[in-house]
């Protein structure tokens, strides 16, 4: 007879900003946890790209050479690698150590509103505004991109990987998951631009947050409503989606500076944190700590569950 | 030992055999030797193993193999450089055992009668033909030695029957009387298999019909074999090729006796008779080999073959009189039916016989009846499209053909369009659709067409009038003589001609030059010599004359390619030559199911697509899965070829206009948000708030919010009073719509506040809101506005382009009437956030240049911005409002969230103090470097 599992500890919010990053680099466009949330990555509309320890504060080296804003990025999973997209059409190959780009994956025809690396950081799937999804082989140094999904009718707003799944959300109204494994692509309707998805972390939901302010919670295999959240506001801007680490609550950055926390079952509001004045550009939740970057404007701030007591360097 | 134990009836026995030896008292039985000990001697006393049963068959060599108890020992090596003219030539004795070279052995050595020396005498069907042949033979009476002088070699079949008192010639059985067996056999016995050709047994039986004795009987007949040797070869049935040994040893006389020779015995009784009336013929015959000595017949030695001589088609034979063949006369064809099995004499094959009955005629069916004037050969016309260049060859062609079709009446239907057939027929027109693609064309259209037809006339005309003048190049005398006639023949079409996009003269830029100034003249209806002056003056008068012409047939050989056409038509985009296109299989359809489906929260099967897709095989290998089609070539979604012309092409998905459904979503939104702070689950029943999330419910709430707005109109009015508002009577419900629309669009407050902070908003939104909205004086909420927003409204240079497309898209969004610029920038999707930096740390570093918004979008930018200035001053207002709202409605977290909030406050208004200076200045600071970018 075996014992009762354990009952999991209660999802703790991050609710108390420990630290505020000034990034120098413009408006942060995105701030990404690299794999192991150790280390997270903040996209200046100066151009730079920028890798932080964000628990400590401290900028580790900085990544310029993209010709325009940058929009995204990703860590690969050695954290050797990052990959970025921005403004000026192009995917970066960054290498960590040096700080140089090792490529420069050129071809798409628009921004690159969003990159990631798949599992074995093999591959750079980016999504861009001319509404093509563009895989680019990283192991070979051919220039053309594996395999270009150019389905969506428009922007590709955010993209999101599993395993064996290209999750795009575009801007005409529509989640793609394109199955590698099963070789199907399934497209639902969601009928508002989408500006953010993300994989739930068990891998069996899909959230999408749409510019008609509202997050929908979707079944991956039926593409059954699961949950509608709702009280924030996305109107206009490609704002991010995340789920916390232990998949229970869901939250969204809104246009009025605040990031919004859901109770992924119940659907009611849990958490509201001001973040700031500005809209609250991209949000980032770290993989296994109740630990939240939120990019609002030119800084990025790091939110923790209200117990956590931060040691080593007094709090300011 | 039977016969002995039995003594009453030992005559009557028979006994055959020897008897065994009477067992001795107290011997013992021997027993029988078993099988294995069993042995045979050769004749040399060697002990020979049996192989096989009965075909004499021993082991050959040492146990069936080349060695020897010793072993296999090979000859030992003899050089062949000294030997080589000893070597022995082995024959297949050699390897023979002396068994084999015994009487009884496969290569008898001692001398035995072979089957050429042997007698035939006893076999009597040899003997027959022998006879035959001793007849025709040239030496006659030869085969009478035959029995002398052979030997005779009898079987030893044949011997046994003769000692059983067979006699040759007769058959093998019991005697029988003769009566019985002449008899038909039993009609009720029905016999199988084949009959037995005619006359194979009943040669004998003419003779001895006449005499029949009572009590005799008479050995059966004998009964010839049936030939039943298989044909072998690839000849024609019955067909024998020329064998010499019988063509020159004259076994048999004639041609015929190819087909008979002594394997088909039984057809030779059938030619007995023939042969001996012939008389007798040399075994070869023909022309090749002469006439021999012997021949009596001499007359056609030198006679020729030729092919007449040869029938060519299979028939009848004539019967002499004409009258034969298909044409002949019916009667005497039928009276030639009956004669038919008569007449076929002769080359019967051997086995065959001829047949009782006539076969079922074949039914023949009559060709088809040719038409009375059928021409069984095809001309084939040349072509010729008239207008064209080759009227002279049309000509030709005409007058050539012309015997044959002179008269155009006559021309036939060929000739003749659908139009004019109809009319011969005497045929209604058509009431489809307009005939010719003119008809679709305007008046305009049609006219200009006509212009270019006529062009194009001219055109021609022009192109022999230059080959003339080319002809007679030297015989233009003047200049202006041959503009003139260029300028008559180019008329009115050089209109359009010259184009810059025309370079003819590229190369030469002077020329070119003097070619467009030409053209441009030329257009302007100049003439002559002051055509003349863009020429060259250094140049001479042939130099001139020679330019002008070139440049006129230039100019012509442009003519812009029908401009007036040319510009209604753009490139292919699929090749002419391909009429298929690829297009996806699958498309995601059914916009509109879709979108009620979202309406009513009906997610799943009705908003999902389900295509199959393949991804690359590289792709599958980076992801490390197993390939899902490994054996497809396809990548991405699998195409179809359609029709490039198929309906179906055209037929995308057309997405709703964002417009509609950005409405649509806002009005949804705008109702959840009416229940915004009382709301805590959609999925919670007890919530009451829960119905009005419904899908149903939600038009409710809607009109709810309609009833709401109506109801505020004095809140607003008293708000404001002092901004001189231009909002509409809410009490129309109409406009109270676009109100919505209005914010539907509407971006964030701080933008605005960041760019306007001097004014202020007061535009309504929901009815809470304004309900539990604490009053302020205007100026008093200005400041308040400066004190507590000025730290967004940071000016930096660095965000003064964000800053700007944030103005224009609030600028837009605002304004009621401009829904398609909405759409316009919705078209790609979410925009950025514009970005607001509050750290002052790098305000000053970064000086982002100029490069994004171009001036127009400035242009744009400013424009909307003084349109809509004093509605986004009522934005603002009213978004600080709601602000403070929210923290009041939390309840849940109300402690810490006041707490923070108002330490964010006080840290913002801290910020905004310090920034106060600046902020003060954004606006002016805007606008001059807005201008500095413009200029």
């Amino acid at each position: 007879m075996a014992f009762p599992q354990p009952r999991p500890a209660r999802a703790e919010l991050p609710r108390q900003l420990v630290r505020t990053l000034q990034c120098g680099q413009g408006a942060v466009r995105a701030a990404r946890f690299n794999a192991d949330g150790n280390y997270c990555l903040t996209c200046g509309s100066d151009k730079t790209l920028k890798l932080w320890n964000p628990h400590r504060g401290t900028a580790l080296r900085s990544f310029p050479g993209h010709g325009y804003e940058v929009l995204d990025a990703a860590g690969s999973s050695d954290n050797s690698q990052i990959c970025s997209g921005g403004a000026d059409r192009a995917v970066a190959l960054w290498d960590v150590s040096t700080g140089r780009a090792v490529r420069k994956y050129r071809g798409h025809a628009g921004k690159v509103n969003c990159v990631q690396f798949n599992e074995e950081s093999t591959v750079i799937v980016s999504g861009s505004i001319d509404s093509s999804v563009r895989c680019w082989d990283c192991r070979s140094r051919r220039p053309d991109p594996v395999q270009v999904l150019d389905e969506a009718t428009d922007g590709i707003s955010s993209l999101k990987l599993s395993a064996h799944e290209i999750l795009t959300g575009s801007v005409d109204g529509r989640v793609r998951r394109y199955d590698l494994r099963a070789g199907r692509l399934c497209s639902d309707y969601i009928g508002s631009p989408i500006s953010s998805v993300c994989f739930s972390k068990d891998g069996q939901c899909v959230l999408a947050a749409s510019l008609d302010s509202t997050l929908r919670l979707l079944d991956k295999d039926t593409g059954e409503l699961l949950g509608e959240y709702t009280g924030h506001r996305s109107t206009a801007y490609r704002l991010d989606c995340v789920l916390n680490e232990l998949d229970t609550h869901v939250g969204c950055a809104s246009e009025d500076g605040r990031v919004y926390f859901w109770d992924l079952l119940e659907g009611s509001l849990a958490l509201s944190l001001p973040v700031g004045p500005g809209v609250v550009q991209s949000l980032a939740f770290h993989p296994r700590l109740p630990c939240l970057l939120a990019a609002t404007q030119g800084q990025v701030t790091l939110w923790r569950e209200e117990s956590f007591r931060p040691e080593g360097d007094p709090e300011p | 030992m039977a016969a002995e134990s039995s003594d009453s009836e030992e005559e009557d026995l028979v006994s055959y055999g020897s008897a065994l030896q009477p067992l001795q008292e107290g011997e013992r039985i021997k027993k029988p030797v078993p099988l294995q000990e069993q042995t045979v001697k050769d004749a040399k006393g060697r002990y020979q193993r049996f192989h096989g049963a009965f075909t004499g068959g021993f082991s050959a060599g040492y146990f069936n193999t080349v060695g020897t108890k010793e072993g296999w020992a090979p000859s030992a090596f003899v050089s062949s450089r000294q030997k080589r003219a000893g070597r022995t030539v082995l024959g297949p004795e050699d390897f023979m055992d002396e068994e084999d070279l015994s009487e009884f052995g496969i290569a008898p050595k001692d001398i035995t009668t072979t089957d050429d020396f042997a007698s035939k005498a006893k076999d009597r069907i040899k003997e027959k033909a022998r006879q035959i042949a001793g007849v025709v033979a040239p030496i006659p009476g030869t085969t009478a030695f035959d029995d002398l002088i052979g030997p005779s070699k009898i079987t030893v079949g044949v011997e046994l029957l003769r000692k059983m008192g067979w006699k040759e010639g007769q058959g093998i059985g019991p005697r029988v009387k003769r009566k019985p067996q002449r008899q038909q056999p039993d009609p009720t016995v029905k016999i199988y298999g084949c009959a037995l050709p005619p006359g194979l047994s009943e040669g004998s039986e003419g003779e001895e019909d006449e005499y029949q004795p009572e009590n005799v009987t008479f050995a059966p007949k004998d009964v010839m074999p049936v030939d039943l040797t298989p044909k072998e070869n690839v000849h024609g049935l019955g067909y024998k090729g020329l064998d010499p040994s019988q063509a020159l040893f004259g076994a048999s006389g004639r041609e015929h006796l190819n087909l008979f020779t002594g394997g088909s015995e039984e057809t030779s009784n059938l030619l007995g008779d023939l042969r001996h009336s012939k008389g007798r013929k040399l075994g070869i015959t023909g022309q090749a080999f002469g006439v021999g000595a012997l021949e009596e017949e001499d007359d056609d030695i030198y006679a020729t073959d030729t092919l007449s001589k040869y029938d060519t088609v299979l028939k009848d034979e004539e019967p002499g009189d004409g009258l034969y063949g298909w044409t002949a006369p019916k009667q005497y064809k039928s009276k030639k039916r009956p004669e038919r099995e008569f007449k076929y004499i002769g080359k019967i094959l051997p086995g065959f016989s001829l047949a009782s009955k006539p076969s079922a005629p074949i039914k023949i069916y009559p060709p088809p009846s040719l038409p009375r004037n059928y021409r069984p050969v095809h001309y084939f016309r040349p072509v010729i499209i008239a207008g064209n260049e080759s009227c002279h060859l049309q000509k030709a062609l005409e007058e050539s053909t012309g015997k044959l079709e002179s008269d155009p009446t006559q021309q036939g239907r060929h000739a003749l369009n659908a139009a004019q057939r109809r009319e011969q027929l005497g045929e209604t027109e058509l009431k489809g659709p307009a005939p010719s693609v003119l008809e679709y064309l305007s008046e305009k259209d049609r006219e200009r067409l006509k212009e270019v037809k006529q062009a194009s006339e001219q055109q021609m005309k022009a192109k022999i009038v230059s080959q003339q003048s080319a002809n007679s190049r030297f015989q233009v005398t003047s200049p202006e003589e041959a503009a003139h006639k260029w300028q008559m023949h180019l008329g009115g079409q050089l209109a359009n001609a010259g184009s810059s996009d025309f370079k003819p003269f590229a190369k030469n830029p002077e020329k070119q030059k003097r070619y467009e100034n030409f053209v441009k003249s030329l257009k302007q209806g100049e003439k002559g010599e002051r055509l003349e002056r863009f020429f060259d003056q250094n140049m001479t008068e042939w130099e001139r004359g020679r330019e002008q012409e070139e440049f006129f047939r230039a100019a012509m050989f442009y003519r812009s390619s029908n401009s007036t056409l040319a510009s209604r038509f753009t490139r292919a985009k699929y090749e002419d030559d391909v009429d298929k296109v690829e297009v996806p299989r699958d498309q995601e359809n059914d916009i509109d199911d879709k979108e009620t489906a979202v309406k009513m929260k009906m997610f799943g099967k009705l908003t999902r697509d389900n295509f199959e897709w393949h991804p690359d095989k590289l792709l599958c290998k980076r992801f490390n899965v197993r390939d899902p089609y490994p054996d497809s070539s396809i990548v991405g979604l699998p195409k179809v070829k359609r029709d490039k012309y198929s309906v179906f092409n055209f037929l995308t998905v057309h997405e709703p206009t964002t417009s509609v459904t950005q409405a649509t979503n806002e009005k949804i939104q705008e109702s959840n948000s009416l229940n915004k702070p009382k709301k805590s689950s959609r999925w919670d029943v007890s919530d009451k708030e829960k119905e009005k999330k419904d899908s149903i419910s939600e038009f409710i709430s809607l009109a709810r919010s309609k009833a709401d707005v109506q109801q505020q109109p004095p809140v607003p009015a008293k708000e404001e009073c002092g901004t001189g508002t231009t909002e509409t009577p809410p009490t129309v419900v109409a406009d109270e719509d676009k109100n919505q629309e209005e914010e539907s669009g509407r971006p964030p407050m701080d933008l605005f506040k960041a760019i306007f902070v001097s004014s202020s908003d007061e535009k309504s939104s929901s009815s809470e809101e304004e309900s539990d909205e604490e009053q302020q004086p205007t100026t008093s909420e200005r400041q308040s506005e400066a004190t507590k927003q000025v730290d967004i409204a940071d000016c930096s240079s660095s965000n003064l382009q964000e800053n700007v497309t944030a103005s224009t898209d609030s600028g837009i969004s605002s304004l009621p009437t401009s829904k398609q610029e909405l759409d316009a920038t919705e078209e790609f999707g979410p925009k950025l956030p514009p970005a607001f930096s509050s750290g002052t740390t790098w305000q000053q570093q970064t000086e982002v240049p100029a490069t994004f918004p171009g001036p127009s979008k400035k242009e744009k930018h400013r424009k909307t911005r003084e349109r809509h200035k004093t509605k986004k001053e009522r934005k603002r207002k009213k978004e600080k409002k709601k602000k403070h709202k929210k923290q009041k409605n939390k309840g849940k977290h109300k402690n810490k969230k006041s707490e923070k909030d108002s330490s964010s406050d006080t840290t913002d208004s801290s910020d905004s103090l310090s920034d106060m200076d600046t902020t003060g200045l954004s606006p002016k600071e805007l606008l001059r470097r807005l201008k500095q970018l413009q200029y």
